[in-house]
């Protein structure tokens, strides 16, 4: 059902919404940017539309909605282990299409990849999605190249302006605030989402790559330059990797956690096994490792392409290493 | 919803010691489980480690334990009258029945005997079950060996080749690379063989060069890969391998599909 509202009342609704949900957006954070003196914007609880950055692409994706950075698994006492409790909210999390598509790569891992995912589930159960649009296409994104410029499968779509907002709503359970509105306030009228219909960097992936795709030059040419800092998956919205970690704590040592970090495929330590045996000792390896799962692996899998074509990995890498253009001399070179 | 990550506690029945780092744990556990597979073994506060099946009773399982680092120091220190956690078991592990009616010949180095014992247990007790079995076993040095009873008793009912690399003068027993005592099996009907193959990465790549070369079919091979591994479920990441996930569809891999595996 699409709606027209006034600012001013749609300020209104949003507060009811603040009071029932837990909103995640994007927002500005001043001065915390990854290169001095640049912001970054990153999600973070929201109370009103007007924190919600709706203009540029957020840096860092909505995952952590989902997957927390830092997350605990379970306390321990002496002979008890606790797990925490859910949040008692639900969540309604603003997002872009290319992220909405990112959701469905992250269920077939902790939903479909072997067996259900307790937390990743207990959350995604109280979650709805509100679409932001893209009237225009972002600076580095190929959404439209990999096919997630568009969707249909938000809860609510909001659009905004100073004076009006638009929105599209799916779910009952948020029809029901709109159904508050005082009368006159929410004019019923066609809203659709704003969707790019090209952006500046194209990629055509072959159906499949060839064998010899492992010991292809790029990842030498490529990989070469990179730190093996992990920005690149701690950005991407599809990235899903962890690694157990379990703290006692300092006050008193019988008393513990154990939690998931984030983990990244480009720094050491990801595959050291007993014995200090450790497998793609490289920054190449690791990249066609990444790489690879991005564009190929993941889809011998589960029959989709991992990559949305966000385009934050090409943005944030300190050392300009473009991810794009990386893919396009691949798939030219593997012809 | 059942919460996987949570372990359960399990009971230290006994322990049985092979050399200063590395014991077999009996513990408690009743449930279905198969050799080759594994379980995530951990004393809460420092960790968890994937650990092997090394043998499997009416109610327990046995947990042969190397010591190398954190968790495993503490299982180490404080094993005594004690209690692990656990949870598991994970992976594919060997199914018995590729092996059954077939000469079979099981290739271990190290603490890869581990997982593959559970298999030289089972066809020792039933012979019949299969044509034949050779085990051949390979240590660093005589006092890398583990399991020196359970030799004892497999050579009973099998052929065993208990090899060690390098061994100080007047060492009777076989020594010399694993590789260099599979050219010498005599295997009647290749087509009727079966070769399990589990060790370090190199070991195996090694021994599995000199079996083809006997010749025995890359159908008839069977290996065990180790990865690291944080969750078993399927979720961290850190095992995988192209589009392959070590801890859900393997460890172990039959050769003709575990070549294609390249990090
Ligand atoms: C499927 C599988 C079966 C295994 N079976 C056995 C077994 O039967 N007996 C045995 O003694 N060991 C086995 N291991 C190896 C065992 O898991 C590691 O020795 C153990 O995790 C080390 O933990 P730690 O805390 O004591 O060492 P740490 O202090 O964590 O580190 C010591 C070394 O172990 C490596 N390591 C740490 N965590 C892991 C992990 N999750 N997976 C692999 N390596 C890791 C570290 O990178 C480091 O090199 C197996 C591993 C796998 C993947
Ligand atoms: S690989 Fe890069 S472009 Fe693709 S989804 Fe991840 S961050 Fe976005
Ligand atoms: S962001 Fe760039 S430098 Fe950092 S790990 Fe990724 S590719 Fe390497
Ligand atoms: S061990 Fe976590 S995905 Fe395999």
């Amino acid at each position: 059902m699409g709606y027209q509202i006034p600012r001013e009342a749609a300020d209104q609704l949003f507060g009811w919404l603040a009071e029932h949900y837990e909103i995640l957006a994007p927002k500005v954070f001043a001065g915390e940017g990854c290169f001095s003196d640049t912001d970054v914007t990153r999600y973070g609880t929201v109370r009103s539309l007007s924190e919600i950055e709706f203009d540029k692409k957020s840096d860092y994706s909505f995952k952590e909605a989902l997957l927390p950075v830092n997350e605990t698994l379970f306390y321990f006492t002496e002979d008890q282990e606790t797990v925490p409790a859910a949040p008692g909210k639900k969540r309604l999390v603003f997002l872009r299409s290319c992220d909405l598509h990112a959701l469905k790569r992250l269920d077939a891992i902790y939903l479909e990849n072997g067996r259900e995912d307790f937390y990743y589930k207990r959350l995604r159960e109280h979650v709805l999605f509100v679409l932001i649009g893209c009237p225009e296409s972002c600076d580095t994104g190929f959404c439209v190249s990999m096919g997630t410029s568009q969707t249909g499968d938000y809860d609510l779509y909001l659009k905004i302006s100073e004076e009006t907002v638009w929105a599209d709503c799916k779910s009952e359970e948020l029809k029901a605030f709109f159904g508050r509105l005082p009368d006159g306030t929410c004019a019923e009228t066609a809203v659709s989402p704003e969707a790019p219909s090209e952006n500046k960097e194209t990629v055509t992936l072959p159906p499949s790559f060839s064998e010899d795709i492992l010991s292809n030059p790029v990842w030498e040419s490529y990989g070469s330059r990179c730190i093996g800092c992990g920005r690149c998956n701690f950005v991407c919205p599809t990235c899903t990797c962890f690694t157990m970690q379990d703290i006692h704590y300092r006050d008193n040592a019988k008393a513990g956690e154990r939690r998931r970090v984030w983990a990244s495929c480009q720094v050491d330590g990801y595959t050291d096994v007993a014995g200090g045996g450790s497998f793609r000792k490289t920054q190449s390896d690791r990249l066609r490792f990444k790489v690879l799962h991005k564009i190929c692996d993941f889809e011998k899998r589960f029959g989709f392409q991992m990559c949305v074509g966000c385009g934050r990995c090409e943005a944030v890498c300190p050392e300009y290493i473009s991810y794009i253009s990386l893919i396009n001399t691949l798939v030219k070179e593997d012809a | 919803m059942n919460n996987e990550y949570l372990p359960f506690p399990s009971q230290v029945k006994e322990v049985i010691r092979h050399t200063d780092i590395e014991y077999t744990f009996r513990m408690g556990f009743s449930g279905d489980v198969r050799p080759g597979q594994f379980f995530e073994v951990s004393i809460p506060k420092f960790g968890e480690a994937p650990i092997s099946v090394s043998g499997i009773g009416a109610d327990t399982v046995d947990l042969t334990i190397r010591r190398v680092g954190t968790v495993t120091n503490q299982i180490f220190e404080h094993y005594k009258g004690s209690t692990l956690f656990m949870r598991g078991p994970y992976g594919n592990g060997f199914y018995l029945e590729n092996y059954l009616n077939r000469e079979l010949f099981v290739i271990a180095g190290g603490t890869g005997l581990s997982p593959v014992k559970g298999i030289v247990d089972y066809f020792s007790d039933h012979p019949q079950k299969v044509r034949s079995m050779t085990l051949i076993a390979g240590f660093k040095s005589p006092s890398d060996i583990l399991f020196r009873e359970d030799f004892e008793h497999w050579e009973k009912t099998m052929k065993v080749i208990r090899t060690v690399d390098t061994a100080p003068e007047g060492y009777e027993g076989a020594v010399g690379l694993v590789t260099k005592y599979i050219p010498e099996l005599s295997v009647t009907d290749p087509a009727r063989s079966a070769f399990v193959i589990v060790g370090p990465p190199a070991m195996m790549k090694f021994a599995a060069a000199e079996v083809l070369k006997l010749p025995i079919p890359e159908e008839n091979i069977w290996i065990s890969q180790e990865r690291k591994m944080c969750c078993g479920l399927g979720k961290c990441g850190h095992c995988r391998i192209g589009s392959t996930y070590v801890c859900l569809n393997g460890p172990v891999f039959n050769y003709a599909k575990g070549k294609y595996l390249v990090d």
